[in-house]
């Protein structure tokens, strides 16, 4: 049980930077399109792929958790 | 096409999929204090019966050797599916409901001369005495068995619900393909005016931007993990009988899928893709950490894919199955009033999730390939 | 450590996807996704061709358009350029009627006043004549009367006689 939740903890931590990441790339792919409309999709589409990589990174916390817990 | 609409959700759900994990994670880690101290018998209970609804959720999430619809013990209803062993000595197969009524691996079985004993629904190679607890098997520390195993291929719920998900592809996609001759030239219709778009949307949002102009070789690659992805993630949504098997969200689905795109990309690499690998644009003194960085380069790539499908999935469903366990957890129905919308609400936001990481493998296994099939180096020196 | 079961990769799952996501790739990419491609790549061609198509009758069709235009103008230019060289030449033609008649007005006005003093000299000669005539008449009766008086006609030559001298 205590293994469980220092790797929940793990998560957390984790998720928090996911979070930034996601957060910083969200905001300024929005600057970016606000600004150019018009490369709006390719933003987009851009944007998506940062965010599945930054994503990752948190998922792997998340895999470290499950491996802690049995 | 616009995503936007996506994207909003799908940070809502990393939001809420971080805050409800880190919520059980602290939720388990209360009881368990209180377990430790032993001052209740009901606490201890409570804190026993979580255990079962992790062990529950597990279940739920990962392969079975029968297809269980509802029902316990005696009223079990499922389908029992083929069980297909390698052993020692040979071919070894039988339905699951044949030794199902003993997943504890207390009685040991033989089937074709072979010895086998079912442990919490895995088949091993019996020990030769019982433990203390009465089970024919070895447990390590974790409670996991040490017994040697047979290779298990069995005919299990994730391959059952794999070819479902392959035969409805198949119907849809070759009918469709029977509508474009049938129809040619003409504008389309029905179930191929539904899918084109998204077709077209791989064909000029994904394959065309990151392989250029050799997107067409790579196209049915593309397509087929695309919808592959999809309707898995779709089927596993579906609580009950043709759905419901955690397909994408199985690891071993995963790495296939990352393989294939990792061996399209080995194969395809040309010249510059495995010169920047084994001759990096650094100083040569640099190369002695640069190569051993770009090839562990090379495999975390499919890795990421893995475990991000992988993850993805487990999680919405991890998340669905803990929002309905809080029910039982709390003990009141009343609780259903603020799950059960929840789960609604969860569910919907899986079906875009579910389209947006089929989007994403297929994005990510293009981009992979195009960085091996790229004709010129980008970077300068 | 032995892995969790949900992260560890189960070998008879791995093998069967395995098998079955290549079937399912060769199958859809023969049935499937070939034929779909195709017609998909086909009619989009065929939409671009009638598209171009329609371009180029829409071309055509300005062309023609700007074509008579031109003509046109061209037309109107000529005519223009037609009515202004009439109206040159009808003034032309005033111009010269006008320059001919005073000339042939003017030469017909000498003529007459030749003629007026041609006549006028006649009719003065004539009158000149007649005088003349008509003095001779006078004077020789005036002088037959005169002679028939004897006297008179010697006081006559006497005076002639008496005024010329001799010099």
């Amino acid at each position: 049980m205590i293994t469980g939740s220092i790797a929940g903890i793990g998560a957390g931590l984790a998720a928090i930077g996911a979070g930034l990441g996601i957060g910083q790339i969200g905001g300024k792919a929005m600057e970016g399109m606000a600004r150019q409309p018009e490369a709006a999709s390719k933003i987009q589409t851009a944007m998506l792929i940062a965010a599945a990589f930054i994503e990752a990174v948190a998922l792997f916390g998340v895999v470290v958790a499950f491996l802690g817990t049995k | 096409m616009d995503l936007s609409h996506i994207f909003n959700s799908k940070k809502v759900l990393v939001t809420f999929f971080y805050a409800v994990f880190i919520f059980i994670s602290f939720a388990k880690a209360h009881p368990s204090g209180a377990h430790n101290s032993e001052v209740d018998q009901t606490e201890t209970l409570t804190s026993g019966e979580e255990e079962d609804i992790t062990k529950v959720i597990l279940h739920h999430i990962s392969d079975a050797h029968d297809w269980h619809f509802w029902g316990h013990g005696e009223h079990k209803v499922g389908l029992p599916l083929p069980v297909i062993l390698w052993t020692k000595k040979g071919l070894v197969t039988f339905l699951s409901n044949k030794y199902d009524n003993d997943k504890k691996g207390q009685t040991v079985f033989e089937e074709k001369g072979q010895q086998l004993v079912n442990f919490h629904d895995k088949y091993y190679y019996p020990s030769p005495e019982k433990n203390a607890e009465g089970n024919y098997v070895t447990l390590d520390e974790n409670h996991i068995p040490t017994n040697a195993k047979p290779l298990d291929i069995s005919f299990t719920k994730n391959v059952a619900s794999m070819f479902i998900s392959i035969t409805i592809l198949l119907i849809i996609f070759i009918s469709i393909a029977r509508s474009y001759k049938r129809r040619e030239g003409k504008a389309p219709k029905g179930l191929q005016s539904l899918l084109e778009p998204v077709i077209l949307f791989i064909r000029d949002d994904i394959a065309k931007p990151q392989l250029g102009y050799r997107y067409a070789t790579f196209m049915p690659y593309l397509l087929t993990v695309f919808f592959f992805v999809w309707i898995n993630n779709l089927l596993g949504l579906i609580p009950f009988f043709p759905g419901g098997a955690n397909l994408t969200g199985n690891i071993a689905v995963t790495l296939m899928l990352a393989l294939c795109t990792f061996i399209l990309t080995t194969i395809n690499g040309n010249k510059n893709y495995w010169g920047h690998v084994f001759k990096p644009h650094v100083p040569w003194w640099l190369y002695p950490l640069m190569i051993p960085v770009e090839i562990i380069g090379l495999f975390t790539k499919p890795m990421a894919l893995t475990i991000r499908l992988f993850a993805n999935i487990t999680a919405g469903h991890i998340l669905i199955l803990s929002l309905i366990s809080l029910i039982f957890i709390l003990k009141s129905i009343f609780v259903a009033g603020v799950a059960i919308p929840f789960v609604l609400f969860i569910s919907l936001i899986e079906l875009v999730v579910g389209f947006i990481q089929a989007f994403i493998f297929t994005i990510l296994s293009a981009l992979f390939i195009g960085m091996a099939i790229e004709e010129h180096a980008e970077h300068g020196a | 450590m032995s892995l969790n079961p949900l992260v560890s990769p189960d070998p008879g799952l791995f093998i069967w996807s395995t098998v079955a996501f290549i079937l399912l790739f060769f199958l859809l990419s023969k049935f499937a996704w070939k034929p779909i491609v195709k017609a998909l790549n086909e009619r989009e061609r065929s939409i671009e061709d009638a598209l171009s198509k329609a371009e180029m009758a829409r071309e055509e069709l300005n062309k023609l358009t700007s074509e008579n235009e031109h003509l046109l103008k061209q037309a109107r230019i000529e005519r223009d350029e037609i009515l202004k060289q009439a109206k040159i030449l009808k003034d032309q033609v005033v111009n010269d009627a006008k320059v001919l008649a005073q000339v042939e007005s003017s030469k017909m006005i000498e003529k007459a006043r030749h003629e007026i003093n041609n006549q006028k000299a006649a009719a003065l000669e004539d009158v000149k004549n007649q005088v003349a005539t008509l003095s001779l008449d006078i004077a020789t009766k005036i002088l037959r009367k005169q002679f028939e008086d004897q006297k008179k006609q010697q006081a006559l030559v006497s005076d002639f006689l008496e005024r010329i001298e001799l010099n």
